[in-house]
């Protein structure tokens, strides 16, 4: 029965770690200034924690299969070293591992979430809500209006509460279903939450964020592709859940210009 | 440390009447039984509601026969609506993580076996212990009823974050009484919790017999002690949280729900509450919560695996020292829960460290367990199967920690199948072989009767290698990105991981039924299996030198007088390889 579990464990931590190695199940390509460094960090983890778990599995297969009761009146032994020796070992493997990791990965984070967005970035304000996306972009005066959760209108599409007969800032706003961008440009998205909570998650971003309600929450980031990418919720929000998504379109600057001269007329 | 004083002399006699004997009963055996066949039922309704989800998200379309039956508005023709697959969702969870991982592996052992271990008669308050089960059933009870009201159950997740599960029908179906119901369920079962962990924390330091010093305790011992402290503090918690969470939904106060929200085109008459707090409330509740199901599954296999190895653990007070680390740590991760939350992205820097340092102590006691194996004569009986399979199964859902530890990787992994992936190794399967190498290993004493080894044998490879066929791939989904809690994948890019889906489903399936070989092995053997010697195991502790059954009393009136440690294997005693704690004979040389 020892040798049996012994080449259980063998195979599974074989057959584990074959889609790991071969990327059979990977993130999509990053396309953003940052995700280089989410991706580096994910390897590295992936490295240590994998070889932790090969590791720990073959040997143990390896003490199953050698020290099963032979009911020979064999006297029990204990490790060389003993207890000081797997106390020291672990301090000091998964010391190292967690310093490593814990001081390489806050760089990344720290891009995301430290770095201010640069001044040149473009405002976008993106709101969710059961169960979709909206997105305001300012027009020409560069000024978003306010919102006034009173006056928000599903049925006549005015999904942040516009009050452009009082408010001279909300005439130009453009308000889209998608999330259009140019490529290479800082984007500073202001995140608003209408009804309960959502989250924004673009894969190929490495971008994922939650709506708070009560809180307006900045988040930046530079798409360096050209391309239409899922955008979707990933906190649990209620029945459609499921399907709550938008797309976001990164556009060449030429491009986007024309997009955004379209929407204001 | 002393030695308690006399054992105290039991306050009740044994009742005779059916009614107080097996339903109002106040001795802790009854009442280890009760949670313990609580969580059975949970688990078995629970497993089910996992087949229901895992069918629907690969075959969305499909009739399932009879589940109409079960709800009319929530499967049409038997098809799922989506927002009954996260009705499903949130009632396998509340089930799994409340009524099984904390009731069965620290309330029903607990019960059952510590004041026997420590050689008293029963717990200290033996009336709060019974007010504890029957608060605890009642919360069961409460909550099972949302399957049968009109609302349904909720659909907020086991997590019930607010405002979702706090602003009432608006937000969805299940939101009106549904949640209502799931709230009062959880307010209860902590009453119940913080009762039994008073009573557990009492009667370990008072109770223990002559001899039974702290450091004689058996391991398993330790860690409902330990689990007990940390379930005092946590549900303590939990507890004001589900009130509030009430009052926000009955009462028209604003714990959680900030002004401003619009939801169903209506104005909520909220304003000034936060959502956050909502979440630190329950996370402070909720990280500590992996620790009460899965510490009492390291003592039990510990003691199990010394039982098995003919040896003690390389050292067990560096296992007591790292639980005990365990314990502590784990109120200081909770925001590891809520890097995406919005909290100040420093504080994930801080919530981040003590999280990676966790896996030192968790680390220490996986190396233990392996190190201890070295010249080991190992006996593969299924609790022992079930012990070694834990190991591998607690190392796979560890090492996935390094990864959410991690707030740059929470980034793309968070909400993903690979949190699903982690948290179903390390907190569901982990603890749940804690509870089959339990159950295998103390049928014999709780019934007195043997459960079948070798049908126990292929209940083991069934699940073992059924674990890892469903919850590996759920890693791997979360690397490609997919997210949890959809009740179907329509969009394109989550097309292609449908296969991967299917594979799990299958061996969900599979590997769930396989759980009904244990259900037979043991309804079976609990009334035709072969009888049970009192130490089959030749195993140390008190309740190997008591009756298969214990009397009522545990030890037929003698006051036990405990002389050794509870790990005395590999020596040479009067019976064998081993010392039980209450013999007389003497210290083995070089002890």
């Amino acid at each position: 029965m020892g040798k049996l579990l012994a080449v259980v464990l063998v195979l599974i931590a074989i057959a584990s770690a074959v889609p790991i190695l071969m990327h059979t199940w990977w993130m999509p390509e990053d396309i953003s200034t940052h995700g280089h460094m989410i991706d580096h960090q994910m390897s590295e983890t992936m490295a240590e924690s994998g070889i932790a778990f090969v590791a720990a599995q073959l040997v143990l297969a390896t003490l199953v299969g050698m020290f099963g009761d032979k009911k020979d009146g064999r006297k029990a032994k204990h490790l060389p070293g003993g207890a000081r020796l797997v106390v020291i070992a672990a301090v000091v493997l998964v010391g190292t591992e967690v310093l490593a990791l814990g001081v390489f990965g806050k760089d990344a984070w720290a891009e995301v979430y430290f770095k201010k967005p640069p001044a040149d970035a473009l405002p976008i304000q993106v709101q969710a809500e059961q169960f979709g996306f909206y997105f305001r972009y300012a027009g020409p005066d560069g000024k978003l209006g306010p919102m006034h959760p009173d006056k928000i209108d599903e049925g006549n599409q005015n999904f942040f509460g516009l009050d452009p007969a009082n408010d001279v800032d909300s005439r130009d706003d453009i308000v889209s279903a998608s999330l259009v961008i140019p490529v290479n440009k800082p984007i500073l998205l202001m995140m608003h939450a209408k009804d309960v909570g959502h989250s924004f998650y673009v894969r190929e971003l490495r971008i994922q964020q939650d709506f708070v309600p009560g809180l307006d929450i900045p988040m930046h980031f530079t798409a360096t592709k050209v391309g239409r990418y899922e955008i979707v919720c990933t906190q649990l929000c209620g029945l459609g859940h499921f399907n709550m998504r938008a797309f976001l379109e990164v556009k060449s600057q030429d491009d986007f210009e024309q997009w955004l001269k379209q929407q204001s007329q | 440390m002393s030695d308690a004083s006399a054992p105290v002399v039991h306050q009740h006699a044994a009742p005779s009447k059916f009614i107080w004997k097996y339903v109002f009963s106040t001795d802790h055996k009854v009442i280890g039984k009760q949670y313990y066949g609580l969580a059975l039922v949970s688990v078995f309704i629970g497993m089910m509601l996992s087949w229901l989800m895992r069918f629907h998200l690969v075959w969305t379309n499909a009739a399932i026969p009879g589940l109409q039956l079960l709800s009319k508005n929530g499967a049409p023709g038997g098809v799922m609506t989506p927002e009954y697959y996260l009705s499903l969702l949130t009632m396998h969870g509340t089930l799994m993580v409340f009524f099984v991982l904390t009731n069965a592996p620290f309330a029903g052992f607990g019960n059952y076996f510590l004041p026997i271990q420590i050689g008293a008669e029963d717990m200290a308050f033996p009336r709060f212990n019974m007010m504890s089960f029957w608060v605890t059933l009642v919360g069961f009870l409460v909550l099972i009823a949302a399957f049968f009201i009109p609302d349904g159950p909720p659909i907020s997740g086991w997590t019930a974050y607010a405002p979702l599960s706090a602003v009432g029908k608006d937000a969805g179906p299940g939101l009106a009484w549904g949640q209502n119901l799931w709230a009062i369920s959880i307010g209860l079962f902590c009453v119940g919790q913080l009762l039994g962990s008073l009573n557990f924390i009492a009667t370990t330091l008072d109770l223990r017999t002559k001899g039974m010093t702290l450091s004689r305790l058996p391991i398993s011992t330790w860690a409902w002690f330990i689990t007990s402290c940390i379930g005092l503090l946590a549900f303590a918690v939990l507890l004001p949280a589900c009130v509030l969470l009430i009052l926000d939904r009955v009462a028209g106060t604003s714990f959680f729900i900030p002004a401003g929200l619009v939801i169903s085109d209506h104005l909520q008459p909220h304003s000034g509450g936060s959502p956050l707090l909502w979440q630190h409330l329950f996370w402070f509740f909720g990280h500590p919560e992996v620790y009460i199901a899965i510490v009492p599954a390291i003592g039990i296999v510990s003691h199990i695996l010394m039982a098995s190895m003919r040896k003690p653990l390389l050292s067990v007070k560096v296992v007591y020292g790292s639980m005990i680390t365990i314990g502590f740590l784990s109120y200081m991760v909770w925001g590891h829960h809520m890097f995406l939350s919005g909290m100040n992205p420093f504080s994930a820097l801080v919530f981040s460290f003590p999280t990676l340092i966790i896996t030192i102590p968790a680390t220490i006691i996986t190396m233990i367990w392996i190190g201890s194996i070295y010249g080991a004569n190992l006996r593969f009986h299924t609790p022992s199967l079930f012990s070694l399979g834990f190991i591998s199964v607690f190392v796979a859902g560890g090492v996935s920690g390094f990864f959410l530890a991690q707030p740059s990787l929470d980034i793309y992994l968070h909400g993903t199948y690979f949190v699903v992936g982690h948290f179903h190794f390390v907190m569901g399967v982990a603890a749940i072989f804690g509870i089959l190498a339990g159950s295998y290993f103390w049928f014999p004493k709780m019934t007195g009767r043997m459960m079948n080894d070798t049908w126990g044998k292929v209940h083991f490879w069934f699940t073992f290698i059924g674990v890892y066929c469903i919850f590996m791939p759920f890693h791997y989904l979360g690397f490609a990105g997919n997210v949890r809690r959809y009740s179907s994948f329509v969009d394109d890019y989550l097309q292609p991981l449908l296969p991967v889906h299917k594979f799990i489903t299958i061996a969900a399936l599979i590997t769930g039924a396989a759980q009904f070989i244990f259900l037979f092995n043991l309804i079976y053997s609990r009334f035709k299996g072969a009888p049970a010697s009192d130490n089959p195991w030749d195993a140390t502790s008190l309740e190997w030198s008591t009756t298969s059954p214990p009397p009522f009393d545990n030890f037929g009136g003698r006051h036990m007088v405990v002389r050794h440690g509870p790990n005395e294997y590999g020596v040479n005693g009067a019976h064998g390889d081993f010392i039980m704690q209450d013999s007389p004979e003497p210290e083995p040389a070089g002890d």
